[in-house]
């Protein structure tokens, strides 16, 4: 497949990485430095110019390229692009937006613009720091088979009751799978005899139903969310506050900037908008902080997100949630006391990464800085799968794949050794990153 | 900073305006014409008001209307309006009994119209006493000052439509100018057919009730006498018993219009759009129709209880029957937007219900309708902003905007408000102490409701006050300064006291 990503930043870094191996990518960036350091380090042709530009867009191979992928920080430069492309090409295009007004426009009629897909940043990160509130201790929570089937990532300590325990007594519900433990840097697939120790992230597929109560068994003492927190009203917390108020949670909004707090608190009527710095100490033990079940840093800088999460969390706060623009310190900031980094572009990666598996897989979610990734896949009647126990089709799969649960016609199926796939039948599988590819294949 | 205005435009359009308010005294010609009274004093009028329009028109033939000269403009087309109003009051009267024969009571019964206001200093409303033509120019006045004189002329009149926007804000009741068109004059001509659509209605109604034998006195020109005073909220009565002399079918069916009358009238034009939602989701239009529903439920309950013992004109006797309710859906539906008809001499009840009907005229119609007062929006705004300070003297980091129906009050519009309000009741207390005491002076005690209510009736336009004041007393016996102050208050409160003020106070402090 023949990919042209327009913008060489961060996000187009990363999604050039992920996809060099596999595709011949060619990538397009205004800065000559960016397009040099790009040239050598990875190996995409890399085009200096404008990605909106008719003339840079056909260097570029646009005409036959199979995806374009826009990417810069600019909302307009990518959709002009997207839609430039179109003119001459029938390349699938993504635009990533920051601005919710394009997404809105982009609902109304999908493919309006002359884009495909287009991805909106902010909402994604949003979306899925509203995901994390909704599930109290998880990591990471992404849904399946249209919200039949969930995905979550427990980090098991010295205090949660399970530590210790095997796989085999830790697991009391009946529809929740046991996918993977991730220690360390190895992905460990549990056996019943698996030990859990302190430290490890696991990762379960079940429903949603037995996916909380394992929840709550990690976490017995949290209630439900009543009160949130946010610290800083930019995009990110803008769209967090109308998600949790959308859902009913109520939620409060600390603004320092008192044209952008009168503007917050204009646009989002159910929320308590605060105008005052998110990292005040005094207002924050006056706003009761030690009793907010979940506080979440969204100031629009990491260094600002850090030490508002770290703080929130040091008053007393539940949970902290920081945003972080840089992924490479999405472990650090979880390595010194901030409980969930969320990182915007693993957001856009797994959308794109989404598309780019789009012959295969109906959904992704990418399991920790890009080690492992969970699977939705619909199995056609061709599949090794089809019309035989689980036992014996699964040794035709790479070692190390998981089927963590199956949704047929719209039910629930747990996957057991002797259960029979059928054709149409939608299974979730966790995958170590390097067996992805020969997963689908297979599949 | 010096007061540059252009007095010969605002003057010139004034010609215009006084050109085309002699054409409508053809109605009250007419009416003359066929019961074949005061022919000449209406043919005379408008010679008259015709010639001084053209005079004055000459003064600036192209006027140029800014902010300014719309202000200075609006305030004088309104006091000019109720000043050669007087005209035929003064020509039918000269050499009767007629108390409108003295220049200030017809000021006074001119600029009452002119506001629909409806309080009246004539001594005796009879037909033996006026004629007819007399009785329908008085009612035409609040036909005409109901949707804004201004208002018609930005409809019809293209010299004007350039610079209506300006025009239209300084006399349209309520804080904002509403838009419904990208036209000014198209949104005036919309706000005028809905108006007048809603005139014919009613009359309509009345007549077609007489012709059905409900109603033995609303004859066609009492039909279309009242269907003059109605929808503006004004309230003359060419009987001395106002609605009072009608049948109970008649009170029923005048209710659900004057209840209309106090609505904003865009919301009108988004119904006959089929957008029915816009009205039910309005916020002050909920409050309007919640007010007017919880207040005749307590009203009610004070007539059930006997709070109108028997009386002459619309006697109440306690206990739940047909004519509690009436009473009291007839009272509340006519003194909370400002209109002032009446079927009971509510002058007469108990105290406690006279307190809670002056209490109702406080609360005055909608934005945008043609009810006077201080306005549902406003004090929607005014509650929700002091309960905001309330709230945010307790969390005082709390950005808090005030929303009606959803959207956001911008800030100056909500101090805007605020300062409206208090103005309104600075100008209405001084106004009653004023008026207080200058009736002491000429001897004459006037009690503190009476008092208040004079001061109330006038500036929110509402008409009838209590006790001599009531729905079938007048104002006849006030002192002239008194009165004139009355005729400022109701200058002021059609015009909603700003741009009367604004002209006031920048004219004095230009030096």
């Amino acid at each position: 497949m023949r990919v042209v990503i327009v913008g060489a930043g961060e996000v187009g870094s990363t999604v050039a990485a992920s996809l060099a191996d596999d595709h011949e990518v060619v990538v397009i960036d205004l800065d000559s430095d960016r397009v040099d350091t790009l040239t050598y380090s990875l190996d995409v042709l890399a085009v200096e110019g404008d990605g909106s530009s008719l003339q840079t867009l056909r260097e570029a191979g646009i005409v036959d390229a199979d995806l374009l992928i826009a990417c810069t920080d600019d909302d307009e430069t990518n959709i002009v692009s997207c839609g430039t492309a179109k003119t001459i090409s029938d390349a699938f295009t993504i635009a990533r937006v920051r601005n919710t007004k394009f997404l809105d426009t982009w609902n109304q009629s999908e493919g309006a613009l002359g884009i495909d897909l287009m991805v909106g940043t902010n909402l994604l990160a949003a979306q899925s720091i509203v995901r994390v509130i909704g599930l109290p201790g998880a990591e990471d929570v992404d849904y399946f088979a249209d919200g039949l089937i969930q995905m979550a990532e427990f980090r098991v300590t010295d205090e949660t009751p399970i530590t210790g325990m095997s796989v085999a007594e830790a697991d009391t519900f009946d529809s929740l799978t046991f996918a993977a433990i991730l220690r360390d840097e190895e992905v460990v697939i549990p056996t019943g005899d698996t030990c859990l120790r302190d430290g490890d992230d696991v990762v379960v597929i079940g429903s949603p139903e037995s996916v909380s109560g394992f929840a709550r068994t990690i976490e017995p003492e949290v209630d439900d969310i009543s009160d949130v927190l946010i610290l800083g009203g930019d995009e990110i917390g803008f769209e967090v506050a109308g998600l949790l108020s959308e859902r009913g949670i109520p939620n409060r909004l600390v603004e320092p900037d008192p044209e952008r707090a009168r503007y917050l608190a204009e646009t989002l009527p159910e929320t308590t908008v605060l105008e005052n710095d998110p990292t005040d100490q005094e207002f924050l033990l006056r706003e009761r902080i030690d009793e907010v079940d979940v506080a979440i840093a969204t100031l629009g800088s990491d260094e600002r997100n850090l030490l508002s999460a770290l703080l929130s969390k040091r008053l007393g706060a539940g949970r902290s949630i920081a945003v972080v623009e840089d992924g490479d310190y999405s472990d650090l900031f979880e390595a010194v006391g901030v409980d969930i980094a969320v990182n915007p572009r693993e957001a856009i990666a797994e959308e794109i990464t989404r598309f780019t598996r789009e012959q295969h897989a109906e959904n992704v979610a990418i399991i920790e800085d890009d080690r492992a990734e969970v699977l939705e896949v619909e199995v056609g009647a061709d599949s090794v799968l089809v019309g035989r126990p689980i036992r014996e089709s699964i040794k035709e799969l790479p070692d190390g794949v998981v089927i963590g649960a199956i949704a047929r016609d719209g039910t629930y199926v747990i996957p057991r050794g002797d259960t029979i796939i059928e054709e149409n039948d939608h299974i979730v599988v966790f995958a170590a990153q390097e067996i992805v590819e020969e997963t689908l294949e297979a599949i | 900073m010096s007061w540059r205005v252009d007095w010969q435009a605002s003057v010139g359009l004034l010609g215009t305006g006084l050109k085309y308010l002699a054409v409508t005294m053809f109605v009250p010609l007419f009416v003359a014409v066929v019961y074949m009274e005061d022919i000449w004093v209406f043919a005379l009028s408008i010679v008259l008001v015709l010639a001084l329009g053209l005079v004055l028109e000459r003064v600036d033939p192209d006027p140029d209307i800014g902010p300014r000269e719309a202000l200075v403009f609006v305030s004088l087309a309104w006091f000019t309006a109720a000043l050669v109003g007087t005209i035929p009051y003064l020509l039918a009267g000269f050499g009767t009994s007629s108390t409108l024969v003295d220049p200030v009571n017809a000021l006074f019964e001119s600029m009452s119209g002119f506001t629909t206001t409806g309080a009246t200093v004539m001594g005796q409303i009879s037909l033996e006493q006026h004629s007819h033509a007399l009785l329908i120019w008085r009612q035409l006045t609040q036909w005409l000052g109901g949707m804004g004189i201004i208002v018609l002329m930005i409809a019809i009149l293209p010299e004007v439509a350039v610079n209506g926007a300006q025009l239209m804000a300084s006399e349209a009741p309520g804080p904002e100018l509403q838009k419904l068109t990208p036209k000014i004059a198209e949104t005036a001509r919309v706000l005028w057919l809905i108006y007048f659509g809603f005139t014919i209605a009613y009359i309509v109604v009345m007549y077609g009730l007489h012709l059905a034998g409900f109603a033995p006195n609303m004859n066609l020109y009492n039909a279309v006498a009242h269907g003059f005073t109605t929808l503006p909220t004004g309230g003359f009565s060419p009987q001395a018993e106002s609605i009072a002399y009608f049948s109970a079918a008649v009170q029923w069916a005048a209710i659900p219009f004057l209840v209309v009358a106090g609505v904003n009238f865009a919301l009108f034009w988004h119904v006959l759009k089929g957008e029915f939602d816009v009205m039910l989701e309005n916020a002050e239009f909920r409050a309007y129709t919640g007010a007017i529903a919880v207040t005749t439920a307590v009203l009610s309950l004070l007539l059930v209880r006997g709070a109108a013992p028997p009386l002459d004109i619309g006697g109440v006797t306690g206990g739940v029957t047909e004519n509690t309710f009436r009473q009291a859906a007839f009272q509340i539906a006519s003194l909370l937007n400002s209109t002032g008809y009446a079927t009971s001499d509510f002058a007469q009840w108990d105290t406690h219900a006279q307190v809670f009907l002056l209490f109702v005229m406080f609360i005055g119609g909608s934005a945008g309708s043609t009810g006077g007062g201080v306005k549902v929006v406003r004090w929607l705004v005014v509650f929700k902003t002091i309960r905001r300070e309330l709230y945010t003297t307790a969390h005082p980091d709390v950005v808090k905007p005030v929303r009606l129906s959803g959207s956001v009050v911008d800030e100056d519009a909500v101090r805007g408000i605020a300062a409206f309000t208090l103005l309104y009741i600075l100008l209405f207390g001084f106004s009653a102490v004023f008026i207080s005491l200058d009736t002491a002076r000429i001897g004459i005690e006037l009690s503190t409701l009476e008092a208040v209510s004079a001061s109330l009736a006038t500036i929110g336009n509402i008409g009838p006050g209590f006790g001599r004041l009531g729905p079938f007393g007048n104002y006849l016996f006030f002192s002239d300064a008194s009165k004139l102050l009355m005729v400022f208050l109701m200058w002021v409160g059609r015009l909603e006291i700003v741009p009367v003020l604004a002209v006031f106070i920048s004219a004095l402090d230009s030096d």
